[in-house]
């Protein structure tokens, strides 16, 4: 099971909490009914299914609800960072700032929030 | 090739077992071939078998990344059923059946297919309704497809509870008995055996790294880790990553690869009759001949070329599986493993020609192409040898994303698609 940093909650949760929700940033026509039966399937029905870094919305839907954008490698499985919506495409983050980014996320316990250790 | 026969067992039995031959070579590639087909899977052999069998066309190559039937052919639940409930999906998968039914005598290769029935259960009247129209569809349509009350259900398939207090109550069922199951391997290699024999070249640790265009855009052939090899037709039935080498093609197509699980328990004796899937709760079962309980398990909601899946998937699917069968509550499961599934947006396959020339597509069958692969293979071969789809098949093209006549299987099939 996945574990997924929401950007909203900045936490990382179970992936039970989350829902994939296809691939990000595409962008709805403005003008549906005037585009070409071409452009409307490759808006609706084409997906880049990227081998390797892929971008991605998620949405926390047993947790804040909200929709978020993620980086994400299809090979490993691995989340490289998340985002909040309305970004722009982010940059894929370096090696160095990916692990960074894995090292600073907070995995909330039970032991450290209301187990024994408490 | 020498033919398996009893004969043979008896005539091997007096000196050893020598006498055995390999049952396909792996030569050297040519430097150009009549139609490559990329992907060594049950749907890429079976269409150079057929391409070689029914067509003449023996100067093929298949090219494959790994080792044969490595990819899904290997990694599925070997469901056969054909209980679909449009007429471009029966049609297909009736087709499909019908060659399931005699392959082992045309391959001369025991594929093992068991006709032993496969039960849909229904929990509730909606899934009442919707099994009785796919009932009557299939049945209008010529397709063996039958209701059963919930003791009947239990009187074929003794391990179900269907008592009142159970967690998900039997109402009835829906039962194929044509549909069963088959040796997935054996499918592999008996088509790899009948294409070798015809003079096929089956190429296997080749990966196909891109596919050349002509000046006047049409396919040339394919680059591969084993240098560019040429090529009149290129035939592409790659599973899971038929968008990555369709990508090298520059086309774009409406797919999207997701894990799909499944797993095996422990051997036990034979105690499972038939195949049961559930919808509803989500879970399927067979017994395979070896004794091992075969659990089809759900598809993880990502995009994913790991042929790894989540742990809760499989914890989900086998709850259901302990309350529907109480008396494998205490089996252990001995393996688990995942497959790269390419869905379309309306769950129904592509196959068809591409906006490039010579360059033909097989892919889209999601989570349930096994059943599909005689059929899907003979079909294919009737592509790539003629240049149009056959008549069966004429339905799946591409195209149907442009003009809209979607074969909406997606709310009609069932969970083991």
């Amino acid at each position: 099971m996945l574990l997924i940093h929401c950007p909203y909650c900045e936490e990382d949760r179970s992936e039970l909490e989350f829902h994939g929700a296809g691939e990000a940033h595409i962008v709805r026509p403005h003008n549906m009914a005037e585009i070409s039966d071409d452009e409307f399937a490759e808006y609706f029905f084409m997906r880049n299914n990227e081998k390797g870094v892929t971008w991605e919305r998620w949405r926390h839907q047993r947790g804040c609800g909200r929709f978020f954008n993620a980086v994400r490698d299809t090979v490993s499985d691995r989340f490289l960072m998340t985002y909040k919506a309305g970004l722009p495409k982010q940059a894929v983050p370096s090696a160095d700032a990916a692990q960074a980014i894995a090292e600073e996320k907070t995995v909330e316990t039970y032991e450290a929030t209301e187990g024994d250790a408490r | 090739m020498r033919k398996y026969s009893v004969f043979a067992i008896a005539r091997e039995a007096m000196r050893a077992h020598k006498g055995w031959e390999q049952q396909w070579i792996s030569p050297e590639p040519r430097s150009s071939y009549d139609v490559i087909i990329v992907g060594g899977g049950g749907h890429g052999l079976g269409a150079a078998y057929y391409l070689a069998k029914e067509h003449g066309i023996t100067n093929v190559a298949v090219i494959e990344k790994g080792w044969l039937g490595g990819g899904n052919t290997g990694r599925n639940t070997t469901i056969i059923r054909s209980n679909y409930l449009y007429e471009e999906s029966m049609d297909i998968f009736e087709h499909s059946l019908k060659l399931w039914e005699g392959l082992s005598q045309d391959l001369n290769y025991n594929v093992m297919y068991s006709p032993r029935g496969v039960m849909m259960l229904a929990h509730n009247t909606h899934d009442e309704q919707s099994f009785r129209r796919h009932v009557h569809a299939n049945r209008l349509y010529g397709i063996d497809n039958e209701w059963m009350s919930a003791e009947a259900a239990k009187a074929y398939c003794p391990p179900l509870d269907i008592s009142k207090t159970a967690r998900y109550p039997i109402t009835g069922a829906a039962l194929q008995r044509r549909g069963g199951t088959a040796r997935h391997d054996a499918v592999a290699w008996g088509y790899a055996r009948g294409a070798s024999d015809r003079g096929v070249h089956i190429i296997q640790n080749t990966e196909v790294t891109g596919i050349r265009r002509g000046p006047n855009g049409e396919v040339i052939g394919v680059d591969t880790s084993r240098g560019f090899i040429g090529a009149n037709k290129v035939a592409v039935s790659a599973s899971g990553h038929n968008s990555v080498v369709m990508d090298m093609a520059g086309v774009r197509v409406p797919l999207v690869s997701n894990p799909l699980q499944a797993l095996v328990s422990e051997p036990l004796k034979p105690i499972f009759p038939c195949v049961v899937m559930s919808n509803t709760v989500h879970a399927y079962i067979s017994q395979s001949d070896k004794g091992e309980l075969v659990i089809g398990a759900g598809t993880d909601q990502y995009v994913s070329y790991s042929q790894t899946g989540g742990l809760q998937i499989i914890t989900h699917t086998l709850d259901a599986i302990c309350e529907l069968f109480p008396m494998f509550r205490r089996v252990k499961m001995m393996r688990q493993w995942g497959g790269i599934t390419d869905n379309t947006p309306d769950r129904s396959p592509i196959q068809g020609t591409t906006p490039v020339k010579n360059l033909f597509l097989n892919c889209g069958w999601g989570t349930g192409g096994f059943k599909a692969t005689p059929g899907s293979a003979h079909l294919f071969a009737h592509l790539i040898a003629r240049g149009e789809p056959h008549k069966l098949a004429a339905g799946l093209t591409l195209d149907r994303f442009r003009t809209g006549r979607l074969i909406d299987e997606a709310a009609a099939a069932a969970v083991a698609h």
